[in-house]
């Protein structure tokens, strides 16, 4: 199968204060259609920085981002969710999750109703009219997840979506989206610190490290969902990747 | 404290301030010529609304406000926004701003009626001077100061002309410090009236003028009183307005 995400050695540098600091160095990743895959990697390595590449927020000034996949109700075939939920304040819920369908192109009873698919999809069905200051940060989460199922993009991109939740509200929204991916079939780029997360949810995943970064190692999920947080093969990739990187963090 | 108990205090305070008032020329301590009391107010009212002058004078005052504040609002808002969003703009500016903005609105009367005479149209400008500059730099600020993670979210779903952004993030974002700006224009524009009618053109300052000549100082405490009443009403229904664009906050 053609990968739907292809990276082919990527290079991207800042310039800053006249400095310029190299992020990505000649990386070369392939993400398969439907499939589930986790970046990995110490705070700071540019995890987000190839996100946001993938996203069209920024441009590689090396190598070539393709694409193999169309809009369907946005602009963009790819929707990202940040860390911080970024919600338009002024708008309610309802109209922060159809933020994307505003296009024109989307009759009103149209976007109505995918806005209702994803609120349902999220779990947040009667909280339409409140103001993301109502909402706890859980709650907000939601809304920018729902806010990217809405446009229902092929490519689900996630910047370390749950990491500024607490503990339980954090594997609560972890089982949530396993739920929603098994539903919706969506190839997700996954990027997070956390390994015992990447390690649960994901089915491949594979590690940043070095600066600028490299591709350190790539790893398997055998075990497909349903998976426990503590079972041998969830547990056997969290200490090679708990290796890898702490080889890596050693060696610089 | 209880809302009742301060309704009733403020209505206490107000009272005695009458009070006060009254007593001071009642017992000539200063001349009630030149300190009218406020029992002399209801006749003098009476006598302005019943020639006619009272509305007049009002409705002309009213008007130079009116187009005055929408103007200088408007250009001082619009070009705020523009200088708000780019570096280039802002420095193309910064010396042709420090240069006019220190010049008090009333300096500009001389040119007010070389321009456009002893006519509204000179009030206008005098007022709409005054609030520009204060909407705009309310609006540079308010826009300098939105948070580029919201504006990152535009782009992040396809919104990437400049008035997409504008309209659906810069703009609502940067609401609340654009119409704090507007509120206090509104204000401030009061303080133009004055000035702009003081020259000649028509309206409640010069009445006030006319008045203060001829020694009758009840009539101008009845304008002041006026000029307050209006300003009240119209910042009251500004704050109704405002608190319904900004009901998204606490």
């Amino acid at each position: 199968m053609e990968a739907i995400i292809e990276l082919k050695r990527l290079g991207l540098s800042f310039a800053r204060d006249g400095r310029t600091t190299e992020v990505l160095h000649d990386l070369s990743i392939k993400v398969e259609p439907g499939e589930f895959l986790a970046v990995v990697g110490p705070s700071g390595v540019g995890k987000s920085t190839l996100l946001r590449v993938v996203a069209g927020l920024l441009k590689p000034q090396a190598g070539e981002l393709i694409l193999r996949a169309k809009p369907t109700l946005g602009r963009l075939p790819v929707a990202l969710v940040f860390q911080d939920a970024r919600l338009l304040p002024w708008r309610t819920v309802f109209d922060n999750v159809g933020f994307g369908l505003e296009h024109g192109g989307c009759s009103k009873a149209d976007r109505k109703k995918h806005i209702e698919t994803a609120l349902a999809l999220v779990g947040l069905s009667s909280y339409t009219a409140r103001y993301p200051h109502e909402l706890s940060g859980g709650q907000r989460q939601r809304v920018s997840l729902a806010r990217a199922l809405a446009v229902d993009p092929q490519i689900l991109l996630m910047d370390e979506p749950f990491a500024s939740l607490d503990a339980i509200t954090r594997e609560g929204l972890q089982d949530e989206l396993i739920r929603i991916r098994a539903k919706t079939k969506k190839t997700i780029l996954f990027v997070t610190h956390d390994i015992e997360e990447a390690a649960y949810l994901a089915d491949r995943i594979i590690a940043l490290v070095g600066q600028p970064a490299f591709l350190g190692m790539t790893v398997d999920v055998e075990k497909p969902h349903p998976r426990k947080r503590n079972e041998p093969a969830v547990m056997e990739v969290v200490s090679k990747l708990r290796g890898e990187l702490s080889a890596a963090a050693a060696a610089l | 404290m209880g809302r009742g108990r301060e309704i009733a205090l403020a209505a206490f305070g107000f009272a005695a301030f009458l009070l006060l008032w009254e007593a001071i020329p009642w017992f000539r301590i200063i001349s009630a010529d030149i300190l009218p009391p406020p029992s002399a107010l209801p006749g003098a009212f009476y006598r302005e609304l019943k020639s006619g002058i009272w509305f007049a004078a009002l409705k002309a005052s009213l008007s130079h406000y009116l187009v005055g504040l929408v103007l200088g609002c408007a250009l001082g808002v619009t070009l705020g926004v523009m200088t708000g969003m780019s570096r280039s703009l802002e420095s193309f500016l910064s010396w042709v701003v420090r240069m006019l903005r220190p010049i008090p609105g009333i300096a500009w009367i001389p040119f007010a009626i070389l321009w456009f005479g002893i006519e509204p149209s000179a009030a206008v400008f005098i007022i709409a001077i005054g609030v520009f500059w204060i909407s705009y730099f309310a609006a540079l600020a308010a826009v300098r100061a939105v948070d580029r993670d919201l504006i990152e979210v535009a782009d992040a779903f396809g919104f990437q002309r400049l008035d997409q952004k504008l309209r659906k993030v810069i703009l609502p974002a940067a609401a609340p410090g654009i119409l704090g700006g507007l509120r206090t224009a509104i204000g401030q524009a009061w303080m133009a009236v004055v000035a702009a009618e003081i020259f000649g053109v028509y309206g409640l300052g010069n009445r006030m003028m006319q008045a203060s000549n001829l020694l009758a100082s009840d009539i101008v405490v009845v304008y002041m009183a006026t000029m307050a009443a209006a300003y009240g009403l119209i910042d009251t229904a500004f704050v109704a307005v405002q608190n319904w664009l900004l009901k998204w906050k606490q």
